[in-house]
């Protein structure tokens, strides 16, 4: 890549979570210069508050190329994982043996079947699923409540410690070379002749090229670069429990059980602006299905609860855009931080240094999509 | 809307919730007083109204004066509920707690935390083995269970009350091994400076020597100044070796008791989004509060030492600030009369208080202690060592949020208790001077133990619609 | 490790990973086991380190072991006649 001498840097990253790490760690590999612009230490981070799916079933049912590009990402992790292990040392406890999404009320069970259907056509045929009844189910978990009518089953699902995953990154950042800035909150953006200028509160950056991986921030930051990044907060607040004997290896969307042994339980979906706290009622309410999944969990101690902002886009499906005003300035934004992470450390960040070239697949997620 | 069940609800029993609650409570004031523990008392005066010492008196003046506290809160006109623990608090006034092993939910206009303080961590290499407790544990057997060491135990540390527990000790006739002090020499000249206010409570200082003449006829061996505590042991404590004045000494011993003072047990109003802000001279975090106790969180207060360390009688007092203010804003209590009754609580206060720049200054630890040695134990709960946090705080990790989810260190049950003022210490030492100071962890829920079984069953049976 | 300040008013009698033992009546489960020198009453789920009690207020968790059948901290209760302690330990479930 060429350098002009009066650019900081080839590449700043504005935004230090799972998907700006990634990304920088991409974009570091092909050789250019990167700093990371991260924002302070309680900041929202939804980096944070990820309940770690590497989560291919239900996504795309409406939208092809996201039900693609997911299972293109999900293939990818294996070989991903094992790369940032060998770099880094730190095992991400990837597990990739299947996930389960339970059918809690009647009608879950058409609705599912039709997403995995679609799915699995939008990947021609070769998704692979099941729908499964609470006998099948309880052969493939006994601890499962009698209860429950059923589940959703595909072997290509999996999780991953998401908080490893963000340290690991971080190192394999360090050990690419990339400058690492906490504490960098980024407040404006402007073009300067050939380059753009990050400005935070400790001084500005000069770059040939800027990438937005800054979470709900996208939105006002990119429109000082011309790209209108339509962006709404969705809280999901998780549960955490002391460690138990181990019980589940696959994952499912309400419980998952870590590599320490820990339960995380999860989620919800709350429409409550920019706040992060935790209720008493989704707290109990969260238990109360855990207990109803699987009651054996009864005298499982609570570790602690805690709340997160997803990054929703209007549709759900990522954001990967470039600025046709601002040819260098290109936004990220998607709320699966952790099930996209070895594409954006690769298929994006080739993507990003590629300039002009087009990946046929990622067209369908510009923000112009938005433009009525 | 749901209607209240309480117009106000105190968490703690000690000598602040039991003033704040007794305070409103008498002013007519709808008064729900939480405490964990099976009596009223708090710490400082645990099990005074029940104990099982054949001999109270053993543990001093000071504690028996919280029998009448404790006999008059008992027949005030609230509901006291105890083996009650608070899990959930939400800056709405939503409680969630545990009830004699139920969970339920209350509701409360008002909420005054008076929940204490806890004990400094004092982590070094070998704090976290089996023999090795708190001064506040050996003062808690001594109330709650009539128990002292049957082997000669040493003290270690800094601080007024390792130095009380030696002489109630002494009073029960427990042999100590040795008191290892690592109050370090250069606090004391600046100390000298808050003496002529400290005179004002003249009275705390008489004791304070009179503790000190006492151990000092004991014959105790006394070490000053130690650094470079270290205990050792496998499956238990078998010694404690430490430098002092510039000789290293070990001492043999199965039971070794640790105090650096006390710091306000801030999880309650973190939880409830209050504002706070670093101490420096108390060196620790203390809620923002106005001359009342309120917090930034409307209708939440935080009275005693959770607010700030004052002892028992400041404690005392400082409630009944909170429970006058809370009366008063619920309509019961005019201002002027509010007023003039809070002067003469504010000017007692005062004198109380007249001690803690004094002591503060005198038992500061010195920077160079606060971070310990690279092998010690930041997180006792995850077990992850002061060198790894030290290691990524050098690699850029924006802080002890960041360096928490790296780690786990803070994830245990213990919830951040004891290794949360060493993370924030290693963090606020960067290399680079223009960072700025490093905050504290984000307190999660639930903050006492709570199951999935019982918050699944939980009812909520106060509340409609 | 801890002994009593004059006699005990009472005993009880509780099972101790499998043994009855006498320990005095009306104290926390910790401090009971604390009277017996039964330390450490614990291994760390990380390492295996031997554990015992160390704060006694409920703040530490170190004492955290079975209480019944449930996983509670020993320091917040009381002991009860017939109640069944299990310590959290490694091995063949001796403390020493």
């Amino acid at each position: 890549m060429p350098v002009h001498s009066s650019f900081d840097y080839d590449t700043v990253i504005v935004g230090g979570g799972l998907v700006g790490a990634a990304v920088a760690c991409g974009v570091a590999q092909s050789g250019a210069r990167v700093a990371v612009l991260d924002g302070g230490d309680r900041d929202f981070r939804a980096s944070r508050g990820n309940f770690g799916l590497v989560w291919v079933q239900g996504k795309g049912a409406d939208f092809p190329a996201y039900a693609q590009l997911t299972r293109r990402a999900a293939q990818h992790w294996r070989d991903f994982a094992d790369e940032l292990q060998d770099a880094t040392g730190v095992d991400i406890a990837l597990q990739q043996t299947g996930g389960y999404d339970f059918c809690l009320e009647p009608q879950d069970w058409d609705a599912r079947a039709r997403e995995m259907r679609l799915v699995a056509e939008h990947s021609g045929g070769e998704f692979e699923y099941q729908m499964l009844d609470c006998d099948e189910l309880r052969r493939h978990i006994p601890e499962v409540s009698r209860e429950i009518l059923g589940a959703s089953y595909s072997p290509e699902d999996g999780h991953v410690n998401p908080l490893y995953l963000l340290r690991a990154l971080h190192q394999r950042m360090a050990g690419l070379g990339v400058d690492y800035r906490a504490d960098h909150r980024v407040h404006a953006s402007r073009r300067d002749g050939a380059a753009f200028v990050i400005d935070t509160r400790r001084g500005s950056f000069h770059c040939e090229r800027v990438v937005y991986c800054a979470g709900l921030s996208n939105q006002a930051l990119c429109g000082d670069l011309g790209m209108s990044i339509p962006l709404n907060p969705l809280r999901g607040q998780l549960l955490i429990t002391d460690r138990v004997p181990r019980f589940l290896s696959a994952a499912t969307l309400q419980v998952r059980q870590t590599a320490e042994g820990s339960l995380q339980i999860g989620d919800s979906h709350e429409d409550v602006g920019l706040d992060e706290s935790t209720t008493l009622d989704v707290i109990t309410r969260l238990a109360r299905r855990a207990v109803r999944i699987f009651p054996h969990l009864a005298q499982v101690r609570l570790n602690r609860a805690w709340g997160a902002l997803r990054i929703m886009t209007p549709d759900g499906v990522p954001i990967y855009h470039r600025s046709e005003e601002h040819p260098g300035a290109y936004a990220v934004s998607c709320h699966s931080g952790v099930t996209l992470a070895a594409l954006h450390a690769r298929d994006i960040a080739r993507w990003i240094c590629a300039g002009p070239l087009e990946d046929p697949l990622l067209g369908a997620f510009s923000a112009d999509r938005f433009d009525v | 809307m749901t209607t209240p069940d309480y117009q106000l609800l105190v968490i703690g029993a000690g000598p602040a919730g039991m003033a704040a609650a007794q305070v409103a409570a008498h002013r007519g004031v709808k008064v729900a007083v939480l405490d964990e523990q099976l009596h009223p008392g708090g710490q400082i005066y645990r099990n005074v109204d029940a104990s099982p010492l054949a001999d109270i008196s053993v543990l001093g003046k000071d504690y028996l004066h919280g029998r009448q506290l404790v006999q008059t809160f008992r027949h005030a006109p609230l509901d006291y509920l105890a083996s009650c623990s608070v899990w959930y608090l939400d800056r709405s006034g939503e409680v969630g707690i545990v009830d004699n092993g139920r969970h339920r939910s209350l509701v409360a206009q008002n909420v005054i935390i008076a929940c204490g303080a806890q004990e400094r961590p004092m982590p070094f290499p070998g704090w976290e083995k089996a023999g090795v407790m708190t001064a506040g544990a050996g003062q808690i057997l001594m109330k709650s269970a009539a128990m002292v060491p049957d082997e000669a135990p040493v003290l270690a540390g800094s601080g007024p009350l390792l130095l009380l527990l030696a002489w109630q000790y002494l009073r029960a006739g427990v042999k100590i091994r040795a008191i290892v002090e690592t109050t370090q020499r250069q606090a004391r000249w600046s100390a000298l400076r808050h003496f002529p206010r400290a005179l004002a409570a003249s009275d705390y200082l008489f004791k304070g020597l009179q503790l000190v003449s006492a151990i000092r006829r004991a014959r105790i061996p006394w070490y000053r100044q130690a650094s470079e505590l270290s205990a050792e042991g496998d499956e238990r404590l078998q010694a404690i070796s430490f430098r002092c004045k510039g000789r290293q000494q070990r001492i043999a011993t199965p039971l070794l008791m640790l105090h650096q003072g006390v710091i306000p047990s801030l999880q309650l109003a973190a939880a409830a989004g209050c504002d706070d802000r670093w101490n420096e001279g108390q060196q620790c975090w203390q809620t923002q509060l106005d001359d009342w106790g309120e917090s930034s969180q409307p209708g939440i207060y935080v009275a005693g030492d959770a607010a700030g360390i004052g002892g028992a009688r400041a404690a005392w007092l400082g409630g009944q600030l909170a429970g006058l203010q809370v009366a008063h804003k619920l309509g019961m209590l005019a201002q002027e009369q509010r007023d003039v009754q809070a002067q003469s609580v504010r000017s007692a206060c005062d004198r109380h208080l007249a001690i803690r720049p004094f002591l503060d200054s005198w038992y500061r630890i010195g920077e160079d202690r606060l971070l310990p040695p690279d092998e010690t134990l930041a997180c006792r709960c995850e077990e992850v060592t002061v060198a790894e946090l030290r290691a990524l705080s050098r690699q850029g990790c924006s802080g002890p949020n960041q360096a928490k989810a790296f780690t786990r260190c803070g994830m245990g049950p213990c919830q951040g208790r004891f290794c949360g003022a060493t993370m924030e210490q290693i963090f606020a030492r960067q290399a680079a001077p223009d960072r700025p100071a490093a905050g504290h962890f984000t307190v999660r829920p639930p903050l006492k133990p709570v199951t999935l079984g019982q918050l699944a069953g939980g009812a909520d049976q106060t509340h409609e619609g | 490790m801890f002994r009593l300040l004059g006699e005990a008013s009472q005993q009880v009698l509780v099972e101790l990973d499998g043994v009855e033992v006498s320990v005095p009546a009306g104290v926390s489960v910790a401090a009971a086991l604390l009277y017996l020198g039964r330390i450490p009453t614990r291994h760390s789920p990380v390492t295996g380190a031997a554990r015992a009690p160390f704060c006694m207020m409920g703040a530490c968790f170190e004492c955290v072991l079975e209480i019944d059948g449930v996983s509670e901290r020993a320091c917040q209760r009381q002991v009860e006649a017939g109640m069944q302690l299990r310590l959290q330990l490694c091995g063949d479930g001796e403390a020493l």
